[in-house]
């Protein structure tokens, strides 16, 4: 589905504020079968815990939580959606597709919902915060594939 | 007060981040480019004009510090780069001998990471105590509390005179006075109290002191280490080379200059030295009690404006130049974004006082730090716009 590369900027504001106000799969996983990562940044105060379930190169979970900007929030909450059920490989494009959306405002398709963030690469100090709950699945993965 | 001696106001922009960092008056800016423009020589080196220049200027800088905190002798004045390198000089260079093991040293939650991380470095690797002043309801330093954690084993304080997050003033004399009748040292990080009140070491009896120019109207890169004259005789250097040293031949011929040269190894910061003179005379000139009065005026307001707002929460319990508060379910970081918009600078986050969450029960907030050149109507402007919460939710992405 294409869902978001012709949005006007309202109605991404509308879809992030969305994700921001009623978040999914905010919350904290007390299970050792989740890899946990932490994901912060040294420019701004987000501070988020990425807990994901993966079995045979599949995402067959993902959560979060922590204290969180309405950017990065509404990231991790599309992230979430946007991820489970994918192939580590398939999430690994993703993550590349999304960094460079976010520095340069480049578009794919396979992004998404997460296309509502094709403009924050004008905003410097909202890239980090975009970027946040990304580097934690990345983070996850470095770490699943390290316990192969 | 004064706001045509800020060039950088001219630029239109609200600025409540003071706590951080304070505005440049032209006079500390022109003062450095003269440096650089006519008589950019080291200091302590030449028998040549403007070396000697460079000299009577770094010196009189000295002077106008000891006067400013009233201290005896300009041997007490170690120029360094900022508060931090201050209090990491006398942690390093003094307690770290001066400390044994299970020895006890006493700080509170709402310091600032500068006056807690080098201690813990000091006390993990020497096996001394931390113990913490339990704060009041207030998230303030009370006596009564202070008593309950002296023990036989305490040796040192640590304290802010005011703090980072709620601008809390310390009873200092009282706390100086009391370490002093059980032998304990006092270290105050003067880094938000130098610049906003008039402060007598001596009158205080402080132990060590430490604060920065850039939170006074100077440069950044300069601060200072005041020390009470025995005790600061005791500091061990943390850099030797150029400029600290009388004479060496060899390993065991090595003699070091007296204070407080002894201290200062290397090229200082010059311009950043001299440029700190000129603002303790601008700051001399509008009087730093009436400094002190403008902005806790303003503190008042500010406080009594935003205890008419529902959706905010503060932190502060009583009118302070610094406060620090929320909009209720709105991260602290959107509502600066969403002020940035509109050219007020203000801080999210957790002023670099990471345990006071332990006492506040929340990390993050909005800080709102005053200074003298800011205005009334500046504060209405904030106000206004914290006012409308749908606003801000429009409008923070």
């Amino acid at each position: 589905m294409k869902c978001c590369d012709k949005m006007d900027s309202e109605t991404k504001k509308e879809i992030i504020m969305e994700h921001y106000m009623h978040p999914l799969n905010r919350d904290t996983i007390e299970d050792s079968n989740y890899i946990k990562v932490n994901t912060n940044s040294e420019t701004c105060i987000d501070n988020i815990d990425v807990y994901v379930l993966i079995k045979n190169d599949i995402l067959e979970d993902i959560h979060f939580d922590g204290e969180a900007c309405a950017i990065s929030t509404s990231a991790a909450s599309i992230m979430t959606k946007l991820l489970k059920g994918k192939s580590v490989r398939e999430i690994r494009d993703l993550i590349k597709d999304y960094y460079d959306m976010i520095e340069t405002g480049n578009t794919y398709d396979n992004l998404n919902e997460a296309l509502v963030y094709s403009d924050i690469y004008k905003q410097q100090n909202r890239k980090g915060c975009a970027t946040i709950p990304w580097r934690g699945i990345e983070k996850a993965l470095n770490e699943y594939e390290k316990s192969k | 007060m004064n706001r045509e001696d800020f060039p950088i106001l001219n630029n239109n922009i609200i600025y409540l981040d003071n706590g951080a960092t304070t505005l440049k008056p032209k006079v500390v800016i022109d003062k450095m480019n003269v440096y650089y423009s006519s008589y950019s020589a080291n200091a302590h080196r030449g028998d040549y004009k403007i070396s000697l220049r460079v000299d009577n200027e770094y010196e009189n800088t000295r002077d106008l510090v000891r006067k400013f905190i009233h201290a005896s002798s300009k041997k007490e004045i170690v120029f360094t780069s900022g508060t931090t390198q201050s209090i990491n000089m006398v942690v390093f260079g003094f307690f770290s001998n001066y400390l044994e093991a299970n020895d006890e040293i006493i700080l509170t939650k709402s310091e600032h990471a500068s006056n807690v991380l080098p201690w813990f470095k000091i006390a993990k690797d020497n096996n001394y105590k931390i113990k913490y002043i339990e704060l009041d309801d207030n998230y303030e330093v009370t006596i009564d509390n202070l008593k309950k954690v002296i023990t036989p084993n305490t040796r040192v304080i640590s304290l802010a005179g005011i703090t980072n997050v709620i601008g809390d003033a310390r009873p200092l004399r009282e706390v100086i006075s009391i370490a002093h009748d059980n032998n304990i040292l006092v270290v105050v990080d003067g880094a938000q109290m130098v610049p906003h009140m008039k402060v007598d070491v001596k009158a205080l009896d402080i132990d060590f002191l430490a604060f920065s120019a850039h939170k006074m109207c100077g440069p950044t890169g300069v601060g200072v280490l005041y020390g009470k004259e025995e005790l600061l005789d005791k500091v061990i250097p943390q850099n030797f080379g150029g400029g600290m040293n009388e004479s060496f031949d060899n390993l065991e011929e090595v003699y070091l200059k007296s204070l407080p040269t002894r201290l200062e190894a290397g090229t200082p910061n010059i311009s950043g030295v001299i440029g700190f003179g000129a603002a303790i005379e601008y700051i001399q000139s509008k009087g730093i009690n009436n400094i002190r009065k403008k902005e806790l005026e303003l503190g008042k307001y500010l406080y009594e404006e935003l205890s008419k707002i529902r959706h905010i929460t503060m932190v502060n319990k009583k009118p302070s130049s610094i406060i620090s508060f929320n909009v209720d379910n709105i991260f602290a970081q959107d509502v600066a974004v969403y002020l940035d918009k509109y050219g007020i600078c203000v801080r999210a986050g957790n002023h670099c006082a990471k345990i006071i969450k332990d006492e506040i029960g929340i990390k993050n907030t909005i800080r709102v730090s005053l200074y003298f050149y800011n205005t009334k109507e500046e504060i209405d402007k904030l106000v206004e716009l914290l006012k409308d919460k749908n606003k801000i939710l429009n409008e923070m992405l």
